[in-house]
């Protein structure tokens, strides 16, 4: 069937601000859509409040709004854009739900606006529990039997029916919180009571408890002739109870047999048939471990992580086909991009292993509870492609960047064997360790199956792994057979090393002599049935090179950022493709290096190749061996490529822009203090340090408070402020769990205000589109601070002394690129703390609100180009008429037991973006952007610690005026009642009843603000804190972002946003230019 | 697995050899070295009679993950003459795994070799389309002799190898089929016949009277069924000459035909349509095959190396059913003004999809009836 008629103009919601289980995915996703709606000819129209998205440029779409995603936003664009149509099912949850709303209130009909892919109903019946349910019912398809109960009695009676162990979920808590597994009445009462209590609806589900079965994936496709496709299915190595974004993940399945593979396969393509869905879909199924019994877990209408995973897993586009499909089109009418000759009507045959690995981010949440449940935690994860499993799950490992490069965790090794066996009860995610040591330990098959319920296939692979460690160990010559094998498996050569007792350079260039080296082969979706078009590459050590080098022109390798995490998120992406657009478009063969299956970076038609493997010296060596390219450039791909800098210079390859020695000056404590001396730029005076003692002495010298902080790390992971020699000790003992290899950094504190500078710099002339500014005051990470464009309380005069200091830096530290500069603006004197010679996390946000493309400005200048030859004038940019504020966005919810006030490290997950031509609106639009979304009740408590309790005063009054009752533990309460603002005393947590806390679960609070005393180890605040979130209520630990708060609360017109198209002000600049 | 450490050797037509590990029985073969691209059900594609007379390499990189379990038997025995894998699995994990792959190969006499760079091997195949090769332990073979037998091979005469002897009878409830009464007598023609053929038609309360390769038509017409099936089946469809001239008299008998594979490549040589040897085939569990009524593509289970050439096809005889979505060859014909309708893919699939297994419910409908 040809195209639908009648559609010119599409709107495409994006999924927002990255939070945990929503991020990098729905980017790919939508980019994809979009430029695959372009393809046609269509109008596209983009909403995200996100601005660290490829989808939010205006070269993927035509009209872009970095807007917040509410109902009223959207229908306000819809009224300005008046589309024609609405692609809900790109954006995640929050794209797919906003869709339905606009669809239900009639808005959309009233507007001509067709909704595209997917109905309404068939997303009501697919995401509605009961509608679900009986849908299920009706084509005989199971589902876990379940009951929502509002009282003890009720839900032991149901649980008595359906049989132990049951799940219990309090409905609206976030983050799993008050829910369980209940194995007997007693176990249930105690769970069903506390969840009854934290639910803000008194609501609990039961559910038949089907924890320990396999869980199996299928991602399928559905056109609207009513055929049906299965684009990949997956297996999830950690049995149900851990969600499938925090599982170890494998494509295709490997345990089951054709029966069972089709059984769930046939099941998948009639519930997609049955639902009438018209493009991708998710289908989550619960498989009996010794029986053909399965259960139907959740069906997602719509792209998700697992379609993103299985995307790359086959090299089956489903984004882009699915947009299509909702054009219209036919499978079998969609050609297949991979080979050029198929069609979009088959189903990928893989001649290889897929691994996933989540990337969780307990590095950042020491505190936080490890244990893995159905409440996803990773922020981002890896993928790894090989001609086995063990190589495979070897690779991932070590693309996660931590620390980890085989199985062997030091944790465990002290561990007697009974105490290995206890620690396999533990799901977290160093399980894979723990069942390795196990075997190790030589503890049965048959234990550790029926402790973790992992297959015994997936033991076996991990035992194979342990065994070649100890045949490594044993071996009294490491002949070539040995090293063969292992180099199949995947053991990295300093791994071989460090079992040997050799060098990594004595096994390296031992195997280079025996002829063991990497070769490449192709993701071509057909298991080489086709010739394929594609250069997609996975590398492998048993198999034919299949790379041909045929392109004439020069090559430039670009290394990626690897998995999202906190302090390297998405921004990176967006800066890694777009350097990849720039220097193709100057006539350079590209190839890209990554491992993230999120991105729009490993989308295989970005860069002219695509390798997908581990970011590692000696991984990407084995490119470079082959490919032998021009030059590379790192400083778009964060600190995963920075990294790469000194071995990429010992393989030959020439660094593009900025010189390591420059990145290292930077980094480099008394080098870069000499750069700042000859600059006469002064900072917070400092000191470098190895040991606790060092530090100590330092602190002491510098007087407290002092920031500590590891050098060479990005998110400032690892920084600390310290206040008393007891936080020194306790910093100290933390950074040092790893070894460091570079010196730890003990700094003067000063609570200024916080500036930063992104800068393009040629080696001459710097151009600055922009200077941010922070909300708060300095000791909170800037990636956690709302940042304001363009400054609004800095003096022009400190203003150029911004401006000088960064050209005078540029070019003391011989800037090729992109270099991005905090200061701290102290009693009218200006101060840098920190120079990064590389792309930055805000720099896709000032390129979208000032118009200026700044990473393909640094790209070209990195080629040789010169500002002034670019277009551009040098020097600060002419302020842009908007103002842009970037709202960091937290995950606290989903990860009990972490700490959420803020401080030097950084805590957020994502950010969104409020524009407007006003400071105040464009605050609300952040902060609403950002889900902050006041008030419902008007009651709110605010808890300080006393250095602020005066400041607080103002912050009070204000609340007051805006019509909220002020509840505040007695301190604070009484501090406020004497300065005549009326406010309730409430017992603090272990005082007698009515408490705190018995305040937040009645569930009529609207804001917590407590702000904790540093160094608080307090209870109480944590606990109020981490209720707060967990009930869903907002909570705020600075009274700089209070202040925010309430300017946006008092000043904006709250019914009348208005709306911005960011495409146009780049038209404007480019213009005036 | 006592041979998992010698050596074995595949060597091919063009003179490629491929130097991996012995599997399965330890003996020399040589046979037709072709591909299959499904990613389960090995077992399944061992014991399809189909592959009687080559050597099946198996695109997927590890093989052997569940075992076997001898109730997903297509047949007796195992028929390859040899088995081709990147990776055999030392650990069958599956709740009804009997047996290690390993040792089923063994007990059916199937030689095999793992370790070998099975995607180099399946690139060559698509390139130079499918050869002969050989596969032996014997580390001092004479190349330039292996060579000149492997260009002499041919595979005759595999259909009778495959062929049940004798007729047989089977009723719903058998070889695990649902026990649903029969309320219709199907004569299957056996030139290779997967299990579940037989057992898709005993589900749907066919009363099954299976006839050897070397039935007489005249007697099928006379035991008056309600259809006749003709099922898939090995080798070169025009050497089978004298099941030709059957056919053509089962077709022309006025009781509905259902024809799968090489019974669908047989029947189109009754009709004086023409068949030829594609490039490398196909045999896999993805191949899309649109349904040229409703424009519906449905995924089908494919095992063939020949197929039936379109512009043989006389118009008034018989139009396409259906066709292959990526080649656009003859995927499946309808007979004009008899009861006949064919199909060259899998509707009972096993291994592969069951999307089409519905086909047997129209044939069910040409013979009468709602079921």
């Amino acid at each position: 069937m040809p195209k639908l008629e009648g559609i010119k103009r599409v709107l495409v919601i994006g999924s927002g601000p990255i939070v945990i289980g929503q991020a990098a995915e729905f980017d790919y996703a939508g980019t994809q859509a979009c430029r695959s709606l372009k393809e046609e000819g269509m109008e596209v129209i983009l909403v995200n409040s996100n601005p660290a998205t490829i989808m939010t440029d205006k070269e993927i779409a035509d009209k872009v709004y970095i807007e917040p995603l509410t109902v009223e936003v959207l229908q306000k664009i819809i009224e300005v854009e008046k589309p024609d149509s609405l692609l809900p099912n790109m954006g995640g949850q929050a794209g797919l739900n906003l869709g339905m709303e606009l669809a239900e209130s009639g808005f959309l009909d009233s507007h001509g606006v067709k909704l595209l892919g997917t109905t309404a109903e068939t997303i009501r019946n697919a995401e509605g529990r009961q509608e679900f349910k009986d849908m299920m019912e009706r084509i005989g398809e199971p589902c876990a039997a379940s009951e929502l109960v509002e009282n003890i009695e009720d839900g032991v009676a149901f649980a008595e029916k359906i049989g132990y162990p049951v799940v219990l979920r309090p409905a609206y808590t976030l983050g799993g919180s008050g829910g369980g597994i209940a194995h007997n009445q007693e176990e249930l009462k105690e769970i069903l009571s506390n969840g009854l209590r934290l639910s803000r609806v008194g609501q609990v589900l039961v559910e038949r408890c089907i924890a320990g079965w396999k869980e199996i994936e299928y991602e399928v496709m559905r056109d609207s002739n009513g055929t049906c496709i299965t684009v990949c299915n997956m297996e999830n190595l950690d049995p149900v109870g851990v969600h499938t974004g925090d599982s170890i993940v494998v494509a295709p399945s490997q345990t089951l047999s054709d029966k069972e593979y089709q059984m769930l396969r046939t099941s998948a393509l009639r519930i997609i048939d049955e639902l009438g869905i018209t493009g991708g879909c998710n289908v989550q199924f619960a498989l009996h471990p010794t029986s053909f019994e399965y259960i139907v877990i959740e069906v997602n209408p719509r792209v998700s992580r697992s379609s993103a995973l299985a995307s790359k897993a086959t090299g089956y586009p489903i984004a882009k086909v699915s947009a299509k499909i909702a054009l219209g089109y036919t499978l079998d009418e969609i050609p297949n991009a991979v080979t050029g000759k198929t069609y979009a009507s088959f189903e990928p045959a893989l001649d290889y292993v897929v691994v996933k690995i989540p990337r969780l981010p307990f590095d950042k949440f020491i505190k936080a509870k490890r244990t893995l449940t159905t409440q996803m935690k990773a922020t981002g994860e890896v993928m790894s492609i090989c001609t086995n499993f063990e190589g495979a799950l070897m690779k991932a490992l070590r693309s996660l960047e931590q620390h980890v490069d085989c199985l062997i965790n030091d944790d465990y090794e002290g561990l007697s064997k009974d105490e290995v066996i206890e620690q396999l009860h533990v799901v977290d995610d160093r399980r894979i360790f723990v069942i390795a040591e196990a075997i190790r330990r030589e503890v049965p098959y048959d234990t550790i199956h029926e402790i973790t319920m992992i297959d015994d296939w997936f033991i076996d692979k991990i035992a194979l792994l342990v065994e070649m460690e100890e045949k490594l160990k044993g071996a009294k010559a490491l002949d070539k057979e040995l090293l063969k094998e292992a180099k199949r498996l995947e053991f990295p050569d300093s791994v071989i090393a460090g079992f040997t007792g050799k060098t990594e350079k004595e096994i390296h260039d031992m195997r280079r002599e025996m002829g063991i080296v990497a070769a490449f082969k192709m993701v071509d979706t057909c298991a080489a049935e086709f010739a394929s078009e594609t250069p997609y590459y996975y590398s492998c050590f048993d198999g034919v090179n299949e790379v041909e080098d045929t392109s004439e022109k020069k090559k430039i390798m670009v290394l990626g950022s690897g998995p999202i995490r906190i302090g390297q998120g998405i921004e990176f992406d967006y800066c890694s493709v777009h350097s990849v657009w720039a220097l193709s478009q100057e006539g350079y063969e590209t190839i890209i290096v990554n491992n993230n299956p999120e991105t729009v970076s490993t989308d295989f038609d970005i860069a002219d190749k695509l390798y997908f493997e581990p970011l590692t010296p000696e991984d990407v060596e084995n490119i470079v061996r082959l490919e032998k390219p021009d030059g590379a450039v790192v400083q778009f791909g964060g600190q995963t490529a920075i990294k790469l800098t000194e071995a990429l210079l010992k393989m030959g390859v020439k660094i593009l822009g900025t010189s390591a020695e420059n990145v290292d000056a930077a980094e480099d404590r008394e080098l870069f203090d000499e750069i700042l001396e000859q600059c006469c730029i002064p900072r917070p005076s400092g000191k470098t340090v190895f040991t606790t003692e060092e530090a100590l002495e330092a602190a002491n010298e510098l007087g407290y408070p002092v920031l500590v902080r590891p050098s060479y790390v990005l998110g400032g992971q690892g920084m600390q402020i310290a206040v008393t020699d007891s936080d020194i000790r306790e910093f100290m003992a933390v950074i040092n769990r790893y070894h460091q290899e570079h010196p730890i950094l003990v700094d003067k504190y000063l609570m200024g205000k916080e500036v930063e500078v992104d800068a393009v710099c040629d080696g001459e002339d710097i151009l600055i589109p922009g200077i941010m500014e922070h909300v708060e005051r300095a000791g909170i990470h800037s990636g956690d601070s709302i940042s304001v464009y363009p400054a609004q309380s800095i003096s022009d005069k400190i203003q150029r002394v911004i401006v000088d200091y960064t050209r005078k830096l540029a070019r003391s530290l011989h800037v090729i690129g992109l270099i991005n500069i905090q200061f701290i603006v102290y009693n009218e004197e200006v101060f840098v703390i920190e120079v990064n010679p590389r792309s930055s996390r805000t720099v896709p946000y000032i390129s979208k609100v000032t118009g200026i493309p700044i990473v393909d400005l640094a790209s070209k200048v990195i080629l040789g180009a010169k500002i002034k030859d670019l277009g551009y004038e040098t020097g600060l940019a002419k302020k842009s008429e908007y103002l842009a504020i970037k709202m960091p966005v937290f995950s606290f919810e989903k990860l009990r037991g972490a700490e959420i006030s803020l401080g030097p490290e950084m805590k957020s997950t994502g950010e969104c973006l409020g524009i407007s031509k006003s400071f105040d609106e464009a605050l609300y639009k952040a902060f609403l952007g950002s889900g902050v979304d006041l008030p419902k009740h008007k009651k709110m408590i605010l808890t300080v610690k006393d250095s602020d309790k005066l400041e607080a005063v103002d912050i009070a009054k204000r609340f007051k005026k805006l019509g909220y009752d002020i509840f505040a533990t007695r301190n604070t309460a009484r501090v406020l009642n004497e300065h005549g603002v009326l406010t309730f005393p409430v017992n603090r947590i272990n005082e007698e009843s009515p408490t705190l806390m018995d305040l937040l679960l009645e569930h009529q609070i609207d804001l917590v603000i407590d702000t904790p005393t540093y160094g608080d180890k307090l209870k109480d605040g944590f606990l109020i804190r981490r209720t707060a979130i967990e009930t869903g209520v907002n909570c705020l630990t600075s009274l700089d972002t209070a202040d925010a708060l309430l300017k946006s609360l008092e000043n904006s017109d709250h019914e009348n946003l208005s709306v911005v198209d960011i495409a146009t002000i780049s038209k404007e600049r480019a213009g005036s230019c | 697995m006592g041979n998992l450490m010698m050596k074995a050797f595949l060597i091919l037509e063009d003179g490629t050899v491929f130097e991996g590990k012995s599997i399965g029985k330890v003996k020399e073969i040589i046979s037709e070295i072709v591909f299959n691209t499904s990613m389960t059900g090995y077992l399944e594609v061992l014991t399809d009679p189909s592959y009687a007379g080559q050597a099946v390499t198996m695109t997927y990189p590890l093989i052997g993950n569940y075992g076997v379990c001898y109730q997903d038997m297509e047949s007796k025995k195992g028929w390859p003459d040899g088995f081709i894998v990147r990776e055999l699995s030392r650990m069958p994990s599956n709740f009804r795994s009997e047996d290690t792959l390993q040792h089923f190969l063994e007990k059916n006499d199937i030689p095999g070799i793992s370790g070998i760079d099975t995607r180099a091997l399946t690139k060559l195949l698509r390139e130079k389309g499918t050869m002969n090769g050989m596969i032996t332990t014997n580390e001092a073979f004479n190349k330039e002799e292996v060579l000149s037998k492997l260009k002499e091979y041919k595979v005759t005469d595999v259909v009778k190898k495959v062929s049940c002897k004798d007729k047989g009878v089977y009723v719903p409830g058998d070889i695990q089929s649902e026990k649903v009464a029969a309320d219709r007598k199907i004569a299957v023609i056996d030139v290779g016949t997967k299990k579940n053929i037989i057992r898709c038609l005993l589900n749907r309360g066919c009363n099954v009277a299976v006839y050897p390769c070397d039935f007489n038509a005249q007697e099928v017409i006379d035991s008056k069924p309600d259809g006749i099936m003709i099922t898939n089946g090995p080798g070169d469809p025009a050497e089978c000459t004298e099941i030709i001239e059957q056919i053509r008299i089962l077709a022309d008998s006025g009781i509905p035909v259902f024809a799968i594979c090489l019974g669908h490549q047989l029947m189109a040589l009754a009709h004086g349509a023409k068949t030829y040897k594609m490039k490398y085939g196909h045999r896999g569990a993805n191949h899309p095959v649109k349904d040229l009524v409703t424009g519906k593509v449905y995924i089908s289970s494919q095992n063939h190396g020949y197929v039936v050439d379109a512009d043989s096809i006389e118009e008034e005889v018989a139009r396409p059913w259906f066709i292959n979505v990526n080649d656009k060859t003859v995927e499946g014909l309808e007979y004009i003004g008899k009861p006949v309708k064919t199909v060259q893919f899998h509707p009972e699939a096993n291994a592969g999809p069951k999307d089409s297994e519905l086909l047997f419910d129209e044939f069910m409908k040409m013979t009468g009836g709602n079921r």
